[in-house]
């Protein structure tokens, strides 16, 4: 364990030479937020007689989309499947085979390091994107859905890394896996609710979606604070979840080891 | 044009086509990944028109923008981004790899400007395929809106195009200066995509504000493509917004010219 958070140290302190990077990516990110949360304004606007969307007040769409940007700073993978395609290519994974470490391990090191990074850098940009929409923010119902939240988004995190990790190690079989992170990207974007929470689509491509774990990588915990998930249903989502990282781990496991193989006969 | 500018003309326009058969010598060397890389950007165009859907369910309206306006929007938008992407994009992405690896001192030395050699030096086809997505989508949303487009509404649409297209070029050469002194820049991809999506949205969402003033006469994203659809999908515009498209069209580029000189008066070589 020790080992690991001395990766995790090193992590930390090869990532703070971004630190400049990260704090422009996290203000530009807010562009496009202020953009779709302006557009929403217009649609609620637009309509004065209607209730709202599919149950969402003008506050509870906007607050979706901030706290999605705050899920996102704590979980988004940034570019750690590109170094893990990178070390596969030039073969730096040798090196990292022959010491006593699992490079999973390695790697999730490395990622949780990378996210503290990023999330202090991003924390002035949001913060201050909070404050200008604060009047239409809404606070978590009470403290169990806001604990829920923080195991979910947890989850999110590490279910985040294990698809990214087992994506990247597709490194092993094709030259060029840029492309297919960005079709990954893609699906995760438009299913994991970035660009509108998914209930308000049809009931049927809602469910159809819940089928995928794609909700989990960012609807989810969005949902569980603006108090839309409850009951019965909050637990059965967060064992979905769970379920979800287990599953993800076993295949991440599966891809390596045949990729080890695969390599070892291609690298002699 | 007199002699001497017709010469120089020519010459330009020879090293031109040859830098675009080394294009297309390129990309066949790597046809899947070619033909990835289209269905890529197809699917992102795919998205975006089904957020346009799915906002649509819940109501009739933004502003005084209608669906199928909207569609075309989003269609044009990526017609302007998409041949911008096929002329330019990958070459001022470029520019900070030839500052990091002195690649720049060998641009600099042949006889030929060296902002033409870096701006044209590789052509993207896949876009173009994509383009021709955009313009697709244009002509059936435009078949939807019942547009009988006369041969002067598409004169008045095409050059507020090529506008929005020197804007967007003029934009992305200025932030790729900035890696002659950063040396590290691949935030300003990054950080070109979130304004581009701008440029897809309505600009009758926005109420009159800073952020709508900024993003239209600093960084005219909510001109680039709202301009030339409204010329043609019979919304109402105000006069002022051609001329200040075209004149901020002019501006961006004289600002990225008047940086790029001034960076290259700064450069001093990556090696000695």
């Amino acid at each position: 364990m020790n080992k690991y958070w001395h990766v995790f140290q090193i992590g930390i302190q090869n990532t703070l030479v971004y630190r400049v990077n990260f704090l422009f990516r996290a203000s530009f990110g807010l562009i496009p937020l202020m953009a779709t949360i302006y557009l929403w304004r217009a649609i609620y606007a637009s309509n004065p007689d209607q209730t709202g969307v599919a149950g969402y007040t003008l506050a509870g769409m906007t607050s979706y989309y901030l706290l999605s940007t705050v899920v996102d700073a704590l979980t988004a993978v940034a570019d750690d499947d590109w170094q893990i395609a990178e070390d596969i290519k030039d073969g730096n994974i040798s090196q990292l085979l022959l010491k006593p470490m699992d490079y999973l391990a390695y790697r999730l090191s490395l990622f949780l390091a990378g996210r503290v990074v990023y999330t202090t850098a991003a924390v002035l940009p949001v913060a201050a994107m909070l404050l200008l929409q604060h009047s239409f923010f809404v606070l978590p119902p009470d403290g169990l859905t806001l604990a829920v939240f923080a195991a979910s988004t947890l989850l999110t995190a590490l279910l985040q890394f294990l698809i990214s990790y087992t994506m990247a190690l597709l490194a092993f079989w094709v030259l060029e896996v840029s492309t297919f992170i960005f079709i990954l990207f893609a699906f995760e974007y438009i299913a994991g609710g970035h660009l509108f929470p998914l209930d308000i689509l049809p009931p049927v491509l809602a469910q159809a979606l819940n089928l995928t774990p794609f909700p989990y990588q960012l609807y989810f915990p969005v949902s569980v604070y603006l108090g839309r998930v409850t009951g019965a249903e909050l637990w059965r989502g967060l064992a979905v979840q769970a379920a979800w990282v287990l599953v993800m781990f076993g295949v991440a496991r599966l891809v390596w080891r045949r990729g080890i193989k695969h390599y070892s006969a291609v690298g002699g | 044009m007199n002699d001497a500018s017709h010469s120089k003309f020519n010459r330009y326009a020879r090293i031109y086509a040859a830098l675009w058969r080394n294009s297309v010598v390129r990309e066949m060397s790597f046809k899947a990944n070619f033909l990835l890389w289209i269905f890529v950007e197809l699917l992102w165009f795919g998205l975006q028109l089904s957020f346009i859907a799915v906002i649509y369910q819940h109501t009739d309206r933004i502003a005084t923008w209608s669906k199928w306006q909207v569609v075309f929007l989003v269609g044009a938008s990526q017609f302007i981004q998409q041949i911008f992407a096929a002329l330019f994009l990958s070459n001022c992405t470029q520019l900070s790899e030839y500052v990091r690896t002195g690649r720049l001192d060998f641009l600099l030395l042949l006889p030929a400007s060296t902002r033409f050699l870096v701006s044209f030096r590789q052509v993207d086809l896949g876009a173009f395929v994509n383009s021709v997505a955009g313009a697709a989508v244009m002509i059936y949303a435009g078949r939807q809106l019942q547009l009988h487009p006369t041969f002067g509404n598409l004169a008045g649409f095409l050059p507020l195009c090529a506008a929005g297209i020197l804007i967007h070029y003029s934009l992305m050469f200025l932030l790729a200066t900035v890696s002659f002194w950063t040396v590290r820049a691949q935030g300003i991809v990054w950080s070109y995509y979130n304004l581009f999506n701008l440029a897809r949205l309505p600009d009758g969402a926005f109420r009159p504000g800073v952020f709508k003033a900024v993003f239209t006469f600093v960084l005219p994203m909510l001109l680039v493509a709202n301009v030339p659809v409204k010329r043609l999908v019979e919304l109402p515009a105000a006069p002022w917004e051609w001329p200040v498209l075209l004149i901020l069209a002019a501006t961006c580029f004289g600002v990225s010219e008047w940086a790029w000189r001034a960076s290259v008066r700064h450069y001093t070589s990556a090696s000695s």
